[in-house]
């Protein structure tokens, strides 16, 4: 395992980018780092830039004013990343399929590693997510 | 005058948790104009919901805002309510007061849970949501979801709440209000909060009024609006309760606001469960016949407006959202300008926007001028057609005859 992997593991800074999304499964990632849930105690951080921030967590049906924000918002963040998306909109746009402003779900737009269903997703469903996305990356290296 | 600064912020900041792009124009530290761009959550609802059928229609609004997934069905079944001219039965108006009120309780503590963390005072953030998880179980204990509720339909609730359920969920709630107390004494009488929010961000009662503010935004400022008492509807009317006004119209008191409401939200769903009527739930509705309607709720934020048109088909013809935003965002242009920069945070913030339910159509050019309207798109979609059909090939060999 690199070292830049190793210390992504060990305390994976989040950065919630909201694309179009119905605010619920926004406030359920900040209701995980409050105290009933609070993933704090394994790490996870809220970033308040996208700079800092190891994983990338990806809600709502993209829209068209939002397609280039979410472009540049992953070319900006330092790599190896992690992108994660939460929520039926942006897994397949959910009942917005139909609409006329959210043509593409948002793995066409970046490449996305975890995908959480729901409408919204529970908090217990959004880290259960990432712990199964930490198992993943932390197996890899040693079935090599 | 000094020298003009530009400041962006956004449309990813951490200052809100939805996309929206600030402009400040400050001059030294105090900011001289205020320019909002949105659009970053328009996802087309209106012109979803005419392609949905009626009972379709009310999940949809239901994702217009996570926050307001009470208000937007409850006022969009009552847009239909009022095209039939139908009394909805007296359970459901009981059902329908309780969950609303649930969620100004959990909506008014997100707020203020937010609040604390933009002025750097996390411990109120902290305590605000934990309380909040609280009325989220009661939520899901009456309705099966933390949020989105599916328990409207037009017409009645599609569940009832059980008589056994009732006890434990009056437990639950008495079970906060000590807590909340706490949190209110801490909030109101804390010096640093008192310096950070008092005087700052002053909307006048002239303003308030200029600008056509509503919900707690008025309240703050000495108008006493509030739907809930100028044109009941629900089990409102059967509750004796007094509109929360102060006059300050600063960010102080409209946290006040915010707070005191909570506490009266909480009496209502209490004494609501105590009385709820034995009848039936649901007015099973047949059809819905060709006529207008409107529908206003006192939502979390303001009043929520919906307006349906039928056609006598099972689709709505026409469906029109003003959520609470659309009307106090203007109030920024009152409030931020001539504060200093550090306090814009916390008087954007003081309007508990949500731009999710703000977001319908209007295509605006650069100096502010309205180029087109819902209306335009659709003569402009039509003429679209007219043109590929008088163009000829396949497609005009298969829209042949339609007119």
């Amino acid at each position: 395992m690199s070292i830049t992997l190793k210390a992504l593991l060990k305390s994976p800074w989040v950065f919630h980018l909201s694309t179009g999304s119905c605010n619920n499964c926004d406030i359920e990632i900040l209701d995980c780092l409050t105290p009933r849930f609070d993933v704090e105690r394994f790490g996870m951080l809220l970033a308040g830039s996208i700079r800092h921030a190891d994983v990338l967590l990806v809600t709502g049906s993209a829209n068209r004013k939002c397609i280039p924000r979410i472009k540049q918002v992953y070319q900006q963040m330092p790599k190896p990343c992690v992108v994660v998306a939460i929520g039926e909109c942006s897994l397949s746009r959910g009942m917005f399929i139909h609409s006329y402003n959210c043509p593409l779900p948002v793995d066409k737009i970046i490449p996305v590693d975890v995908y959480i269903p729901g409408c919204p997703p529970k908090p217990e469903a959004i880290i259960a997510g990432v712990v199964k996305l930490i198992e993943k990356l932390s197996a890899k290296p040693e079935k090599k | 005058m000094g020298k003009r600064t530009i400041v962006p912020i956004g449309p990813y900041h951490p200052l809100q948790e939805e996309p929206e792009f600030f402009t400040l124009t400050v001059d030294g530290e105090t900011v001289i104009d205020i320019d909002v761009q949105i659009g970053y959550n328009h996802r087309g609802i209106e012109k979803l919901s005419e392609r949905k059928t009626f009972d379709q229609s009310t999940f949809a609004v239901e994702r217009i805002c996570g926050i307001c997934s009470t208000s937007h069905p409850y006022a969009y079944t009552r847009a239909i309510e009022d095209v039939i001219g139908l009394e909805v039965p007296l359970r459901a108006k009981y059902i329908r007061t309780i969950i609303a009120e649930g969620e100004r309780i959990h909506s008014h503590l997100l707020w203020l849970g937010l609040a604390g963390h933009f002025l750097g005072y996390n411990t109120v953030y902290m305590w605000a949501w934990k309380l909040r998880e609280e009325i989220l179980d009661v939520m899901e204990i009456l309705s099966g979801n933390r949020n989105n509720y599916a328990m409207f339909k037009p017409g009645g609730v599609r569940r009832d709440i059980k008589k056994e359920d009732i006890p434990g969920v009056i437990k639950k709630i008495d079970s906060i209000i000590p807590t909340l107390e706490m949190l209110k004494k801490a909030v109101i009488d804390d010096p640093v909060l008192h310096a950070r929010t008092k005087g700052v961000g002053v909307l006048t009662k002239e303003e308030a009024i200029n600008f056509c503010a509503l919900g707690p935004t008025a309240r703050a400022s000495g108008i006493a609006r509030d739907l809930r008492k100028d044109c009941p509807y629900g089990a409102y009317d059967r509750l004796n309760w007094d509109i929360i006004v102060t006059d300050n119209g600063d960010v102080f008191d409209k946290a006040v606001v915010r707070i005191l409401e909570t506490f009266q939200s909480i009496d209502m769903v209490k004494r609501c469960l105590l009385s709820l009527p034995d009848t039936e739930i649901d007015a099973n509705i047949k059809n819905i016949p060709p006529g207008e309607g409107i529908g206003q709720i006192e939502a979390p934020r303001g009043e929520c407006f919906h307006y349906v048109k039928s056609d006598g088909t099972n689709r709505p013809a026409r469906h029109k959202i003003r959520a609470p935003t659309f009307m106090n965002l203007p109030t920024y242009k009152a409030t931020v300008v001539g504060e200093t920069i550090s306090d814009a945070t916390i008087i954007l913030a003081a309007i508990d926007p949500c731009y999710c339910c703000t977001e319908r159509m209007a295509v605006v050019n650069q100096k502010g001028k309205k180029l087109y309207n819902g209306e335009d798109l659709v003569r402009l979609s039509q003429a679209k057609t007219e043109k590929i059909k008088s163009r000829g090939g396949k497609f005009a060999a298969r829209t042949k005859g339609i007119k």
